[in-house]
């Protein structure tokens, strides 16, 4: 099998001529956190849709699992679990009959769907309201609901459109840990969102969406450093002699600042902590702190547009 | 381009989950205490009709259902004719938009299930539910009659009563594949019930009404002979017919009073007519298959529509984009 388990080429939607999404083309790895981000509208959902054999394409081709979602699309979806933008159960049907129904619709026998139920929702610590009617969940109580539905079906790729959204702080932490959890066990994951700095910290790569087209593609680190520029900036505070001296040394290293006393900043084209303590301890220094500050999605993405806006003026 | 798989796989999961919805929700509820009670006003009004009038009539128990009572001025089938739309209707509005206004479209068609298996369950579903309760009314009709007349139906009697209890479920089926469209037509269950309700009053009320008027502006001058008449007779039915309650009540009209023997029948009687064919015996009772073979075609009709209406609302949903 194909070291991907999602493979996007040129996928084209259009709607009465006017394309939503426009030669789309990224593949997402076993195993890897893959983010589509960008502003509402620009194509994510569609996409998606895409992807599950839930909407034709105009143009392109699309593999998942090494499936084709629009010849095969039984065969996609039943490894593929999907958590819709807000997702919807039904109100009058409790926690448990909702995932019965669909469970039912996976083909599971009985003894199996019990038992993976209760374990979802355990997964998901929704044991207690389990047989509560879904009309009195919060939506973050649904939103997991959703994830409980995926793990229930032990798919192999989860896709989950914006999952954070309209979640307060705290359950927005406990569903990105729970996105976490579902990459541990080996779930492949691809989430869309439009809030770039929240699921900046769960990705391992991912893909800016605008009007429908990719515009950026890789992991935050290479796009920092592709749009910013100089890269990294790593704070280092330590006490000893001749420190700055040294760490101007470390291979990488493009400059070096003095923020204060003991405290020095470094420019780098890579993240040089690792050879930054090594120098600060060879020299016999005092090593206190050592961070690196990553560059935010929000920034190369502003910084990015800005570029762009430039480029079309001039 | 071959789909892999069935299109039916999961409709029988589907099928169970709206079944037990219907059977649990209040709506359901409201509707089968209304048939059920406007049903045995009419059976008990019919009763004393019939007791008054009728002694040595061969199909007596017939008359339960087709007589109409002095109280309640209208027979049991005309009830029904009536009643069953609304019935449909009150259970196929909502059928495919409230998984849209719900959320629960898109997450459930990513279960390998594909969008066939849902439309066909949520149809049948409805149409198990209305003939569930159509097949308990009836039943209780026919208790009714037992303990009322104190006469037991004879074999051909019961078979034209379950003649016209399928047709009357057929006939449940058009209307509830006309109200499952709306609702996969509009987002919105209140526009789709307004329109399906609208499209019901038009039909059952002002077309009988039209439909003379139409045919009569087709019609090539004043009528001078009989046959002009009849072919006059025939335009005017063959516009009525565009409502499915007219097929219905040609149907249950043939099957359930033997001694009618054509569709026009009722029609010449009520200006004082008869048609007196060749070689027939006026007012003999017809042998069942007769009467069946007198309104197959409307019975096809029934059924043609109902297939119709639902590919209609296949199609559509079909294209229709699954996101909200």
């Amino acid at each position: 099998m194909s070291e991907y388990v999602i493979e996007a080429d040129e996928l084209t939607k259009r709607y009465n001529g006017a394309a939503a999404v426009d030669h789309v083309s990224f593949k997402v790895s076993r195993g890897e956190i893959f983010g589509l981000l960008g502003p509402n509208g620009a194509g994510k959902t569609t996409t998606i849709l895409m992807l599950l054999g839930l909407t034709d394409l105009s143009e392109g081709e699309a593999r998942v699992l090494g499936h084709d979602p629009e010849r095969e699309p039984l065969a996609v979806k039943r490894r593929v679990g999907y958590l819709p933008d807000s997702v919807g159960f039904y109100d009058y049907l409790t926690a448990a009959e909702n995932l019965r129904y669909t469970a039912r619709l996976m083909g599971m026998g009985e003894a199996e769907r019990e038992q993976k139920i209760a374990a979802a929702l355990a997964r998901v610590e929704l044991t207690e309201v389990a047989d509560h009617r879904v009309r009195t969940f919060s939506r973050g109580m649904r939103q997991r609901l959703g994830l409980a539905e995926i793990l229930m079906k032990d798919a192999a790729v989860a896709i989950l459109d914006e999952p954070t959204s309209g979640l307060d702080p705290q359950a927005t932490l406990e569903l990105l840990e729970m996105i976490r959890a579902l990459k541990r066990e080996g779930v492949s994951v691809l989430l869309s969102s439009h809030l770039l700095d929240r699921v900046q910290s769960v990705c391992d790569r991912v893909a800016l969406f605008q009007s429908g087209k990719i515009v950026l593609i890789g992991t935050v680190a290479e796009l920092g450093r592709q749009v910013l520029g100089g890269g990294f900036a790593v704070d280092v505070e330590a006490r000893g002699n001749g420190l700055a001296e040294r760490l101007a040394h470390v291979p990488g290293v493009t400059a070096v600042e003095q923020k204060g006393p003991d405290r020095v900043r470094l420019l780098a084209d890579r993240d040089v902590r690792p050879e930054a303590a090594a120098a600060v301890v060879a020299a016999g220094g005092q090593l206190f702190r050592l961070s690196v500050e990553e560059p935010s999605l929000e920034m190369i993405y502003t910084r990015y547009f800005q570029q762009q806006g430039g480029r079309h003026a001039a | 381009m071959r789909r892999e798989g069935s299109p039916w796989r999961g409709m029988g999961i589907v099928f169970l989950k709206e079944l037990s919805d219907h059977l649990t929700s209040v709506r359901m509820r409201v509707l089968e205490w209304l048939v059920v009670l406007t049903g045995i006003a009419a059976i008990y009004s019919a009763i004393s009709q019939i007791r008054e009038v009728t002694a040595e009539d061969p199909f007596l128990f017939l008359r339960l259902f087709t007589r109409a009572g002095n109280q309640l001025p209208l027979s049991f089938v005309s009830l029904l004719s009536f009643l069953v739309p609304l019935v449909a209707i009150g259970l196929g509005f909502d059928l495919v938009n409230s998984e849209h206004n719900q959320r629960t479209l898109s997450r459930i068609l990513a279960q390998p299930i594909y969008r066939d298996a849902l439309l066909f369950g949520k149809f049948l579903g409805g149409l198990a539910t209305i003939a569930i309760g159509l097949v308990a009314l009836w039943l209780l009709v026919i208790g009714l009659g037992l303990v009322l007349l104190g006469l037991p139906p004879s074999v051909e009697e019961m078979a034209r009563a379950f003649i016209m209890l399928g047709v009357t479920i057929i006939y449940a089926g058009v209307w509830l594949a006309l109200a499952m469209l709306f609702s996969i037509v509009f987002r919105s269950p209140a526009t789709a019930a307004l329109v399906a309700l609208g499209l019901w009053l038009f039909l059952t009320i002002l077309w009988p009404l039209l439909s003379p008027a139409i045919a009569a502006a087709f019609a090539p001058g004043p009528i001078t002979s009989a046959g002009e008449l009849l072919s006059q007779l025939g335009t005017q039915q063959a516009f009525a017919r565009v409502s499915p309650g007219a097929l219905y009540g040609e149907i249950v009209g043939v099957v359930l009073d033997p001694s009618v023997r054509s569709t026009q029948q009722p029609l010449l009687a009520s200006m004082g007519l008869t048609l007196l064919e060749r070689g027939s015996i006026p007012g003999a009772p017809l042998p069942l298959l007769q009467s069946v073979l007198v309104v197959w075609a409307q019975i096809v009709g029934l059924i043609a529509a109902t297939i119709l209406l639902f590919v209609a609302g296949y199609v559509v949903f079909q294209r229709q984009e699954v996101r909200a």
